[in-house]
């Protein structure tokens, strides 16, 4: 048995999503903040706790007009909002502050107002990986694909239809960017980007921002939305480098993170009745889906392509639509933490009936880091 | 593959790495083993990310390695005629390194999975030498 000692008591996405050329970086921050504090019933001034990745706390705690009695800026990538979640809960329940925002904005299609990122020529990732033609996430991140497929015995179509059945929840949502059904065939014959990974199985480049308000549970009922409750959480890191993952085929940070998160909540994968896995790329589903315990090796692709994760199937994954359908602004794992808000509150757009626990599994840099969160709809179980 | 040397990222040697680029200009694949403990490890630091033995000895990889896996980039690239390959490779000595496979055509039908692969040096610039690898057999 285990008892949440905070609770997700405001989330909001920023009004716009997809392109959003006229609003800075920041002010993505601000417009997702300032949302999020009205979901909760609250202003600026209640907040004495900012954590933040993309920008500095700082910068959003000034920009936004707080003093805060605690900042947290861990930057591991996509996945740093749930590591957020989790040390906001750390800081609550030990009385370092009582009340947390943590913001996600990143104009990561129009480019207003954000920095660049590229590995220093002196770095170890600089010296032993960049001369060898890596362009960014598209082929460093899929690098270790085709020796998953060759380990476990997953085939081409299977990982084909990762994007396919998630298209499937997103023509369930307004607010996804691509909400046309596809199919095997179709995302196969797609441009190509990276052998074997076509345009259907890469991310979304959009702009976009999230943001959520952390209480101590005790007090989570005294606000306008039903309280989400965080039942527990982990976090690991392994390799910078894509190069020196320890096994091309499992991420040892997601093993780690997952296994803490279901250790700390004290559930059994049976008891999950949502899922969400940052999806990048089409492959991160399969490699979530066994790193977590969820499916046995190289049971995930058959799992996916079966439909048991779509519409109607036993474990609802990434029912937003995920980072292939529904939006990926850079760091995806903000909207993946809003749907789990979302399904727990009854409230998403394409509603799993009865959601009592969801579980939010985030990734980081490129296999480097990662978050895990379980959320309840009840404070206890 | 056709890559145009004077286009490709050049690595900055920082101290600690310094043997290993100094070896690919001496045609050697230069590696580390801890002392204590004997794992052998890369990227080069001056000390065992086994243990963390301080006391470590460079030491010479026999340059043969396996395809562990790899990309074939269809984008642009200034330095490489797309579509190429990226892959990850497995030494002899049990570490895995990024590299271009040499000697080859870059298409899911000639890239095995585990074939056998032999390192290839390449000048890039003048003192700045890489390692590539190439199939077992080909000519270098
Ligand atoms: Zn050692």
């Amino acid at each position: 048995m285990s008892a949440a000692k905070v609770a997700i008591v405001g989330a909001a996405e920023t009004t716009e999503l997809g392109r959003i050329p006229q609003t800075s970086q920041i002010q993505l921050h601000a417009d997702a903040a300032l949302n999020a504090l009205a979901d909760a019933g609250l202003t600026i001034k209640d907040i004495d706790g900012v954590a933040t990745a993309g920008e500095s706390p700082t910068a959003v705690a000034h920009y936004l007009g707080i003093a805060p009695n605690w900042v947290d800026g861990t930057a591991v990538g996509g996945c740093s909002f749930m590591l957020h979640v989790r040390h906001a809960v750390a800081a609550i329940e030990s009385g370092l502050c009582k009340c947390v925002l943590i913001t996600h904005g990143e104009s990561g299609r129009s480019n207003v107002g954000r920095a660049g990122w590229a590995s220093a020529p002196g770095s170890l990732a600089g010296q032993f990986e960049s001369p060898f033609g890596g362009m960014g996430p598209t082929t460093m991140f899929t690098l270790p694909v085709l020796r998953f497929l060759k380990d476990t015995g997953t085939t081409l179509e299977q990982l084909a239809s990762v994007a396919v059945m998630q298209r499937q929840w997103a023509a369930l949502n307004p607010r996804a960017t691509l909400k046309e059904l596809t199919s095997v065939e179709a995302v196969l014959a797609d441009r190509m980007i990276a052998y074997p990974f076509t345009k259907s199985q890469c991310c979304l480049v959009t702009d976009g921002g999230g943001a959520l308000i952390l209480v101590a549970a005790e007090r989570a009922g005294d606000f306008p939305q039903a309280p989400v409750y965080i039942l527990g959480s982990g976090e690991s890191t392994e390799t910078p480098m894509i190069s020196q993952m320890q096994d091309l085929t499992r991420s040892r940070a997601f093993q780690m993170a997952g296994a803490r998160a279901f250790e700390t909540a004290g559930i059994q994968h049976s008891d999950v009745d949502h899922l969400m896995i940052y999806d990048a790329f089409a492959h991160l589903p399969l490699y979530g889906l066994e790193d977590l315990g969820f499916c046995g090796r190289g049971e995930a692709g058959a799992f996916i392509a079966s439909g048991q994760t779509a519409p109607g199937g036993i474990l609802p994954l990434n029912t937003n639509g995920g980072g292939l359908s529904y939006m990926h602004s850079g760091m995806y794992g903000m909207y993946a933490l809003q749907e789990s808000v979302r399904q727990v509150r009854g409230t998403a757009a394409a509603k799993v009936a009865g959601v009592e626990i969801s579980v939010c599994h985030g990734v980081g840099g490129m296999f480097g880091a990662s978050g895990t969160v379980v959320m309840s709809a009840s404070k206890a179980r | 593959m056709k890559i145009d040397f004077e286009q490709v990222t050049v690595p900055v040697p920082t101290p600690e790495t310094e043997h290993f680029w100094s070896g690919c200009v001496a045609g050697e694949l230069r590696l580390q083993q801890c002392d204590d403990c004997s794992d052998v490890y890369f990227p080069p630091r001056p000390f065992c990310p086994a243990c963390g033995h301080r006391a470590v000895s460079i030491i010479r990889g026999s340059g043969k390695a396996r395809l562990l896996s790899y990309v074939i980039n269809h984008r642009p690239h200034p330095a490489f005629d797309s579509p190429y390959a990226i892959a990850v490779v497995e030494l002899e000595e049990g570490v895995t390194m990024m590299a271009n496979i040499l000697n080859v055509s870059q298409t899911p039908e000639a890239l095995i999975l585990d074939m056998p692969l032999k390192v290839a040096f390449r000048s890039i610039r003048r003192g700045i030498v890489l390692p590539y690898f190439e199939p077992v057999g080909a000519g270098s």
